[in-house]
């Protein structure tokens, strides 16, 4: 377990906008390894969530199986979780915000549960755009089962076992850009300075969301000649460039310098604010964004932060034209129609 | 042939339309079924269709029966065969003295030649050739040519037909007039070829009171968008595709917001069964209603699912129109061979509830019920039809609503309820010791009822453990939960006189018109048996009373292995012998003729020698005369 969670907290720990501490958005002790890349993941959610003043009830938590699975449990107490079947989150998250669309949805996956067992339904959520922040937990291998590659796995990147990786890696960022995803960002467990805003910005965004972490496995995949350890990731990391996220109703106060920087606003009036790019990179362009994350796997780099972008797109509910009112809130006076209705139906089938 | 060698048969006999797929003989067909239908006279139609789009040979089987039996009937009075690919066999399925009605445009082959049949030639093909232009109109007129025949052979009343064909092609007056043409054709040819009417015949009768006439899919369809489902997850699967192409159907007609033009229902074709029943879990897990429709292949692929949603308790309504396994199967051929896989679905201790339509109008009420019994019970709840019932147009009582019916949405929290909630709240606590716990919807209160549901064992607070004994508390109480479920099912129904008989006959879905019909048939041989057509899984004590008071139970059921024969040994712990399985699984539907041999044949032994001697003799069949 990575730590054990004291219970006091200072009276006067800042509160974000509906007065709540960010104890608020815990959740369980976590029953991860120490050191696991997952945990400082919950922790940026947790963060995320605090500073974005998110009501907590309003969030639905989904996973499949796995560790990163298991981390729904490890953040946001308040918030209903569902722990589903392998590979198979993407389809019950679906139901789930097709019910009510009012919810937040996060879905927790791995390399394992997304890149493999349930890779069709990833891809299939992707081209529904399902309004979920879609966040996988990344560390090339299968950790509740003692190590064994996953389809993220480099090739030649050897694992604790000390054997190396004979298959093609799926990139599960680039998979996204190829299939139309309308959030595609990547980042490492170890860089909450970057992770934080961008899961910010994702449950921000309207559609599918997707945040592709780098997040080590400590016990199976953290040796030398693994290329997702944590000291593998540090030195090949790229960052797109830095990522600001603004709220609502905020001011923006950080300024760049105009010629390689984006703004982007989101529907709800929220702002990305994307700076220091390079000079060839417009992540509102998937060509650019395609470029650039081939070219950063050919020089063997990690290609971090928001690689693409595109607010207008439209999600489930609006290629669905499902009334404004969650389903799951009509009763019979709006759903059944009545006796009336039916007889004409029989007086057809005579 | 002499003249007297004719089937004589008013109002009772079956005709076999032998067509090419893809040819539009389908809607000439179904108005022949519905004329009849008009007339007053039972009737039942039935589809034998490949698996295929267009080219392979169709049939369509239509059963006239004045005493109202609705299932398949074994022999062909009258083939219409408009496709020679078939002919051979087609003139072979003739019962002697019966009637082969064909195309003679190209003459018959010799060798197709039977002396113990009437060949009744209409030259369709030439008729449309001469009378009409565009080349796909003389093939779908074609049609119309047989069905006018047809009119003058067995006095079906022609302005009947005319109401059917103006109905259906309102506003196109053209069509309407070119199918008249046609339809006046093929009855003029008959009426100067042929001696009409032929002593097979229909007379209008008042026997179908204020039936219907659609197929089990439709009316599945419905029942969904009459008991508020909003969500429908699916994956395209003979036979059940057109369930969700009719819940689509009707929601966009019944379901839109007229102010905004914008859909109270959402549909999704998803990319696999798998995620079909994901979306439907997910779904009704939020608090919304949601189903889905497969088959038996579907099943196997849901199963994963159906375990976590019986474990976790989640509602969850399917509708499983079986067709033939194993495997791919005959996918368009009818079985009930899904009862095991459905009862058990998914690995470890699960039991599913299974309700059994057998007519429309059930199809419609068990898949509302579904919904009320899914969301009461938090568990699957598996609609069991079958091709037959599902694709067929099939007789039916009227779909009913009461105005006044409320959805039974069971135990859920309000967030006033959680907010004045004294103790902790415990998603799979038995408060109320029935074994059913209350659940909550997210977002329902923002710092009391949320829960974490998972697959995996938890206690009675939702909290993950590998505890042996809160697991055995668990599993114990949805085993408990698994009684109570007995009280809310539909219970059988019985079909027997007052003073019991020593042998009894159990049925459910499309078994029961054969097995009424065989029931009948027995008695008139003076063996009396009483009956007892099941509706749902798990069975309550009714059941098992009906099986212990009777010396010996026939089984009836279309598949190999006798499963629901074997499911009434698991669960209600019956002696093997005194359960005798009545069997057929060829993927027709079952006819009362094989379930009454197969009875008769089990009782020859048992009965007493007297009777088995006089009884030995196979009954004369009445509806030929020499």
């Amino acid at each position: 377990m990575t730590f054990v969670r004291p219970t006091f907290r200072h009276p006067e720990s800042p509160k974000n906008a509906l007065g709540y501490t960010k104890k608020f958005y815990e959740g369980a002790l976590s029953t991860l390894c120490a050191g696991c890349g997952h945990d400082s993941v919950s922790g940026a959610i947790i963060q995320a969530c605090f500073e974005m003043a998110v009501e907590p009830h309003k969030v639905a938590k989904l996973s499949g199986i796995g560790c990163s699975s298991k981390t729904p449990t490890y953040f946001l107490a308040n918030s209903h979780g569902f722990n589903s079947v392998h590979g198979r989150m993407p389809s019950v998250a679906t139901g789930a915000n097709l019910a009510n669309r009012d919810l937040l949805y996060i879905g927790v996956s791995g390399d394992g549960d997304s890149a493999s067992i349930g890779m069709g339904q990833f891809v299939h959520a992707i081209r529904r755009n399902l309004n979920v922040t879609y966040i996988i937990m990344n560390n090339g291998c299968y950790g509740l089962t003692k190590g064994q590659d996953s389809a993220t796995a480099d090739v030649g990147s050897v694992s604790k076992s000390g054997a190396a990786n004979m298959y093609q890696a799926i990139d599960m960022a680039g998979l996204a850009l190829e299939l139309g995803a309308t959030f595609i960002a990547r980042s490492f467990s170890g860089d909450k300075e970057q992770l934080i805003p961008l899961i910010k910005a994702a449950m921000s965004h309207p559609g599918f969301a997707l945040i592709d972490v780098i997040s080590p496995c400590v016990t199976f995949n953290n040796n030398p000649g693994s290329t997702k350890s944590y000291d593998y990731t540090r030195e090949h990391i790229e960052t797109t460039g830095a990522v600001d996220f603004v709220p609502i109703m905020t001011e923006i106060t950080t300024r760049y310098d105009e010629g390689n920087s984006v703004t982007v606003p989101l529907h709800d009036g929220s702002v990305i604010q994307l700076s220091k790019l390079a000079k060839d990179w417009n992540p509102l362009d998937r060509h650019s964004a395609m470029n650039k994350l081939y070219e950063a796997k050919t020089t063997g780099e990690i290609l971090t932060g928001l690689i693409f972008i595109d607010t207008h797109a439209p999600d489930l509910h609006h290629i669905l034209n499902t009334v404004k009112k969650p389903l799951n809130t009509l009763g019979e006076k709006e759903l059944c129609p009545g006796s009336e209705a039916l007889e004409k139906i029989n007086a057809g089938f005579r | 042939m002499a003249a007297n060698n004719h089937l004589t048969a008013l109002n009772d006999f079956v005709v076999r339309f032998a067509n090419v797929n893809g040819t539009g003989s389908a809607s000439a067909n179904d108005m022949f079924a519905k004329a009849i239908f008009r007339m007053g006279i039972p009737v039942s139609p039935k589809n034998i269709f490949p698996s295929n789009i267009q080219g392979l040979p169709t049939w369509y089987e239509v059963r006239v029966s004045e005493k109202g039996y609705l299932g398949r009937r074994e022999g062909i009075d009258i083939m219409v065969c408009v496709n020679p690919q078939s002919m051979p066999k087609d003139i072979a399925a003739v019962r002697p003295k019966g009637y082969f009605i064909y195309d003679n445009t190209k003459e018959l082959h010799k060798e197709f030649i039977r002396d113990d049949i009437h060949y009744l030639g209409v030259p369709m093909m030439q008729m449309c050739m001469d009378k009409f232009a565009d080349p796909r109109q003389r093939q779908l007129l074609k049609n119309m040519v047989y069905i006018g025949a047809l009119a003058a052979l067995l006095d079906i009343e022609v302005p009947v037909l005319h109401g059917i064909i103006t109905e259906k092609f309102k506003g196109k007056e053209k069509l309407i007039t070119a199918n008249f043409e046609a339809l006046d054709m093929g009855f003029q040819y008959a009426k100067e070829h042929f001696q009409c009417p032929l002593s097979l015949r229909l007379e209008r009768r008042d026997k179908v009171g204020d039936w219907i006439m659609l197929d089990g899919n439709t009316a599945c369809g419905l029942g969904a968008v009459y008991a508020g489902a909003t969500v429908l997850a699916w994956y395209p699967i003979t036979p059940s595709t057109s369930l969700a192409d009719a819940f689509g159907k009707y929601a966009k007609k019944l379901r839109v917001d007229p102010e905004t033009g914008q859909n109270k229902f959402a549909i999704v074709q998803a990319e696999d069964e798998l995620a079909a029943i994901g979306v439907v879990i997910g779904a009704n897990w939020n608090g919304a209603r949601s189903f889905t429709a497969t088959s038996g292949p579907g099943v196997s692929l849901m199963s994963e699912f159906l375990g976590l949603a019986y474990f976790a308790e989640i509602p969850t309504v399917l509708v499983d129109v079986q067709r033939g396994g194993p495997s791919t199967g005959m996918p368009t051929r009818t079985q009930q061979s899904d009862i095991l896989s459905a009862a058990y679905a998914s690995h470890g201790d699960t039991k599913q509830v299974l309700l059994f339509p057998s007519t429309p109008k059930e199809c419609f009420d068990f898949t509302a019920e579904a919904f009320d019994l899914a969301e009461r019970l938090q568990t699957p709840i598996i609609v069991m039809t079958d091709l037959d019932l599902g694709m067929n147009d099939n007789m039916s009582p009227p779909l009913q609503w009461d105005d006044s019916r409320v959805y039974d949405r069971g135990k859920v929290l309000t967030a006033e309820e959680l907010e004045n909630m004294g103790e902790r709240y415990g998603r799979y606590l038995d408060v109320d010791g029935d074994g059913i716990t209350w659940r909550t919807i997210p977002g329902t209160h923002p710092t009391k009822g949320s829960f974490f549901t998972r697959g995996t064992s938890r206690d009675e607070y939702a909290t993950y453990t590998e505890e042996g004994a809160a697991y055995v508390r668990n599993v114990d109480r949805l085993l408990k939960k698994w009684e109570t479920t007995k009280q809310y099912v539909p219970g059988p129904e019985f079909y027997q006189e007052e003073k019991q008989n020593a042998f009894g006959v159990i049925f459910f879905g499309t078994t029961t018109y054969a097995a009424l019909e065989a029931q009948e048939l027995l008695a008139e041989q003076g063996i009396t048996l009483d009956a007892m057509r099941i509706k749902a899984f798990p069975f309550n004590e009714d059941v098992r009373k009906f099986i212990r008071q009777h010396e010996r139970v026939y089984v009836v059921e279309q598949n190999r292995d006798a499963q629901f024969r074997t499911l009434l040994m698991n669960e209600l712990d019956v002696n093997p012998t005194k359960l005798v399985p009545i069997l057929n699984y060829d993927g027709f539907p079952i006819t009362a003729e094989t379930i009454r041999q197969q009875i008769y044949k089990s009782l020859l032994g048992k009965l007493s020698p007297a009777f088995a001697e006089h009884e030995a003799a196979p009954p004369s069949d009445s509806e030929v005369e020499e």
